[in-house]
């Protein structure tokens, strides 16, 4: 049985970058032990000798000419922004006061 | 003039090139039907105002003389994870509410070009997680053979949109069954094809080693056609493959021809064709179809694939890690919600409360849990095994296709379930796409198309057909074949026994229950 703590889960979200709640927390560590002690199967499947598939159909890196194509304008780039100067991303504090 | 909206999209492009009606007609009939019943089947998230002017343009050029692509004039709907210019794509996310793109994905801009009239955007369960579609952020889509049902996800809107007449046909995607599963449950066909035959620049990305756009129909042809408009290679997404394709709607008429199926080798996955958990009106189609086919001179073989038995758990592991990945980039800064903690903060306690406001709980369950499994320490044990598995399920299939040209299952365990019957138990809505996932983590083809009505329940069961890669076309032959041998049984399509939507939400609205 995988069992995860609440600190565990606060840790993840951290990293994650959600700021869950205390309830959201709780729930998830219980959901998250179920759910990883069904995937954890995967474990007895392959032996040291199978190599690992990243990608359905191999491929080798893809490149294209080097020139210029039709981009997006600043204007168009930006309007689905939160906020925003017209051209410019609008962007929160990047430091803290302690910082 | 007769219903157009019960004609198929090549009847309806038919009857445009005939001139027996107009784009105008076939697309004001859809946006009436729409109106009638999409209050109680909620397949749409948003309705485009434009269709009927992009209709008369198409009009125009018809009278004009212009010669124009088959399918020119033909309304379409396009799932929201699709980016629309001129319509908001949301991916079923608060994330992403009113946010319309700048471009559009390569698929719309192919349709477009093919003169095809988008009637509005499909509802979805959040950025394609789910297999019910009740975890859109705006309300679920209720099935149109039983409003009280899931409709399958995460594509259930386009899926009940073509089965409730309220577009002939849609654009789907699916990363581990989001086409297949929906149209097992509602009675309609889909495709997902091979990996890379169809670009995905412009879908907003869940697991993007998985993810693939493709049709949803109500007949096999109908899906051939439209593969056949956004198809081919786009050199926007990396992953695109350059192949010639044939012709898929060629493939689909071979394969309602006769002698059609005789000498095919068709190959029973002993793992997913009647596993645990499978409702007994699906094994009994299932037996029935296998019947028609080797009447019709296939033939049936058993084949095994033992490391199917570790797909789901795979998949739940790769997909949570690439979609923690994906889902970074909702980051509160270049589009979408931006939600600031009291009292203010920095980007990162933005980005943080954006994301605990804009996201649903199968959303953030995903993104913890791919975030677990590639943390230092966990990562070989969890997404190093899941990728060895895929290279395992990989062999399973090539050994397969050593004795079978298509190989046949279920498209989905069960007929469609009550609404909030499997939403608080996540491990069980992973089930679902039991039977589907493989061909995801493989890469290779699969449709879906119905089989037949469970008789415990009356409620849709379909069958599913996988090729190998890059051999799309077989699947359109061989689902056109069946489609038409049970047909002939039905007596016509199987969508034609649904309940009457527009009876019953007149007699909803007469109730006051609206």
């Amino acid at each position: 049985m995988s069992e995860f703590s609440t600190e565990q889960v606060r840790h993840l979200a951290g990293l994650a970058r959600i700021a869950l709640t205390e309830d959201e927390l709780g729930r998830l560590a219980g959901e998250l032990g179920a759910i990883v002690d069904n995937v954890a199967i995967v474990q007895q499947a392959a032996g040291p000798d199978v190599v690992a598939t990243s990608h359905p159909i191999p491929l080798v890196n893809v490149y294209r000419d080097d020139v210029p194509t039709e981009t997006l304008t600043a204007e168009q780039a930006v309007a689905g922004a939160p906020e925003h100067d017209g051209s410019r991303f609008k962007v929160s504090a990047i430091l803290g006061e302690e910082q | 003039m007769s219903d157009l909206t019960r004609l198929t999209a090549a009847e309806l492009s038919a009857g445009l090139t005939a001139g027996d009606f107009t784009s105008v007609d076939a697309t004001q009939a859809h946006l009436d039907r729409i109106a009638a019943v999409d209050g109680d089947v909620h397949a749409y998230l948003h309705v485009n105002a434009a269709a009927l002017a992009e209709a008369e343009a198409v009009d125009a050029r018809r009278t004009a003389g212009e010669q124009l692509p088959e399918l020119a004039g033909v309304p379409v709907a396009i799932k929201d994870v699709l980016c629309t210019i001129g319509m908001p794509s949301t991916a079923g996310s608060k994330m992403l509410e009113g946010w319309v793109p700048p471009y559009d994905a390569t698929v719309v801009e192919r349709m477009k070009a093919a003169g095809l009239i988008a009637l509005g955007k499909t509802n979805m369960d959040e950025f394609a997680m789910g297999s019910s579609t009740e975890h859109s952020a705006f309300g679920p889509t209720r099935n149109p053979w039983n409003l009280e049902r899931i409709p399958g996800g995460s594509g259930g809107g386009s899926a009940a949109a073509v089965a409730a007449f309220e577009a002939p046909f849609a654009l789907g995607s699916d990363t581990g069954g989001s086409i297949r599963q929906p149209a097992a449950v509602t009675g309609s066909v889909g495709v997902k094809p091979t990996y890379g035959g169809v670009s995905r620049y412009g879908a907003i990305a869940l697991a993007s080693s998985l993810d693939q756009v493709g049709p949803v129909s109500r007949t096999v042809l109908d899906s051939a056609l439209l593969h056949d408009v956004i198809g081919g290679h786009d050199p926007k997404d990396s992953t695109s493959l350059k192949d010639t394709w044939p012709s898929f709607a060629e493939a689909a008429r071979a394969g309602k021809r006769d002698g059609s199926l005789k000498g095919l080798r068709v190959g029973v996955v002993k793992q997913i064709a009647n596993g645990e958990g499978f409702q007994a009106g699906v094994t009994q189609r299932f037996s029935e179809s296998l019947e028609l086919l080797a009447d019709a001179g296939a033939e049936i073989v058993e084949v095994s694939a033992p490391n199917f038995e570790y797909a789901v758990a795979a998949y739940y592991l790769i997909l949570p890690a690439e979609a923690s990945s994906n889902l970074a980039k909702f980051d509160s800064v270049r589009f979408g919600l931006r939600v600031a903690p009291e009292g203010g903060g920095t980007v990162e306690q933005v980005m943080a409360a954006t994301r605990e406001a804009g996201l649903g709980d199968e959303v953030k369950r995903r993104i913890i849990l791919g975030t677990y499994a590639l943390s230092a320490g966990y990562y070989d044990a969890y997404y190093g095994s899941a990728q060895k598995v895929r290279t395992l399920i990989q062999q399973d299939f090539s050994n397969a296709f050593e004795q079978a040209d298509v190989l046949v299952s279920p498209a989905a365990p069960t007929t469609a379930f009550k609404l909030g019957e499997k939403l608080d138990d996540p491990l069980a809505m992973y089930l679902n796409d039991i039977t589907t996932i493989p061909a995801n983590l493989a890469g290779v083809p699969g449709i879906g198309l119905p089989m037949g009505l469970a008789p415990e329940d009356g409620l849709p069961v379909g069958i599913q057909f996988m090729a190998p890669a890059r051999e799309d076309a077989r699947l359109y032959t061989v689902g056109a074949a069946l489609e038409q041998l049970l047909e002939d049984r039905w007596g016509g399509p199987l969508l034609s026994q649904a309940p009457d939507l527009a009876a019953s939400s007149m007699l909803a609205v007469s109730d006051g229950a609206i």
